[in-house]
């Protein structure tokens, strides 16, 4: 347990700082890949096993998917795609100041939280056996969470509706 | 493993993305920054979810898969009209709301 852990956790981190360091939109979303596996590989260490699948299936299969059809309509037909990477972003030097800054800041609160306030131990024994399974999990969401889950399917047909008025083609213009 | 290295390893996703928001100029990366923040924040959900032993936690995480696959189809059509209007989607470009 603890090396698969240990394994996942170093993919999710790696390739999450390569998803930011990347000069090409292709690896950055590759690299995201990776790292929606690694935690999908966390979830399912925690007895999350419908999560997990969802997590591969709707991000790293339907939403990266997306991504990538959009990068690659962006970016047809240009020899030079490669965005400015931050140590070099032309005359923003204050962005690069800004965003170490930042990271360094949240980092050194979460290190503090961590030290002082989160000694937890680890996540005790189920007493219920079959916790997360897809069986208990399907229970609940459809009789006391059933309501937010219908809810979901009104956001997702505003979001159908958003998409295609959006992107149709304005005819008198 | 102590629920505390499942909740670093969220932190240091969620520190990542917030630094590829701020640091990157292409909006498609910055989305993907925070696509990334996002799933920093399920597993904390996921994390206490089994530490607590309820369901809620889990059930939230399938409502926040569902709210950012609307949000990525949203926001990559927005992009997507942007580019065919201005032929460029560099952020320091598009100051169309700018004072």
């Amino acid at each position: 347990m603890a090396v698969v852990f240990w394994l996942a956790a170093a993919a999710a981190v790696i390739l999450g700082i390569g998803v930011v360091v990347a000069p090409h939109p292709i690896h950055s979303a590759v690299a995201l890949v990776g790292t929606l596996f690694a935690l999908a590989a966390l979830f399912l260490l925690q007895d999350a096993e419908f999560l997990a699948v969802v997590e591969v299936l709707v991000y790293a299969g339907a939403v990266m998917v997306l991504f990538l059809f959009v990068i690659t309509l962006l970016t047809a037909g240009k020899e030079d795609v490669r965005d400015r990477l931050f140590w070099q972003s032309g005359g923003l030097p204050y962005q690069v100041a800004l965003g170490g800054g930042l990271g360094v800041l949240l980092l050194a609160l979460l290190a503090d939280l961590f030290v002082r306030v989160l000694p937890i131990g680890p996540s005790p024994a189920l007493t219920a056996p079959g916790w997360g399974s897809i069986k208990a999990f399907g229970q609940a969401l459809f009789t006391r969470y059933l309501f937010p889950f219908e809810m979901t399917a009104v956001l997702l047909l505003v979001a159908v509706i958003g998409v295609v008025v959006l992107s149709r083609e304005r005819a008198s213009k | 493993m102590p629920i505390t290295d499942y909740l670093m390893v969220s932190g240091i996703l969620f520190v990542i993305g917030t630094v590829g928001v701020v640091v990157r100029r292409n909006p498609l990366l910055m989305f993907m920054s925070v696509e990334l923040m996002w799933n920093a924040v399920n597993l904390t959900f996921i994390t206490f979810a089994r530490a607590l032993q309820g369901l809620a936690g889990q059930v939230f995480v399938f409502l926040v898969v569902t709210v950012a696959a609307a949000e990525v189809a949203i926001g990559l059509a927005i992009i997507v009209m942007v580019f065919r209007n201005r032929k460029t989607v560099d952020v320091d470009e598009i100051h169309l709301m700018k004072g």
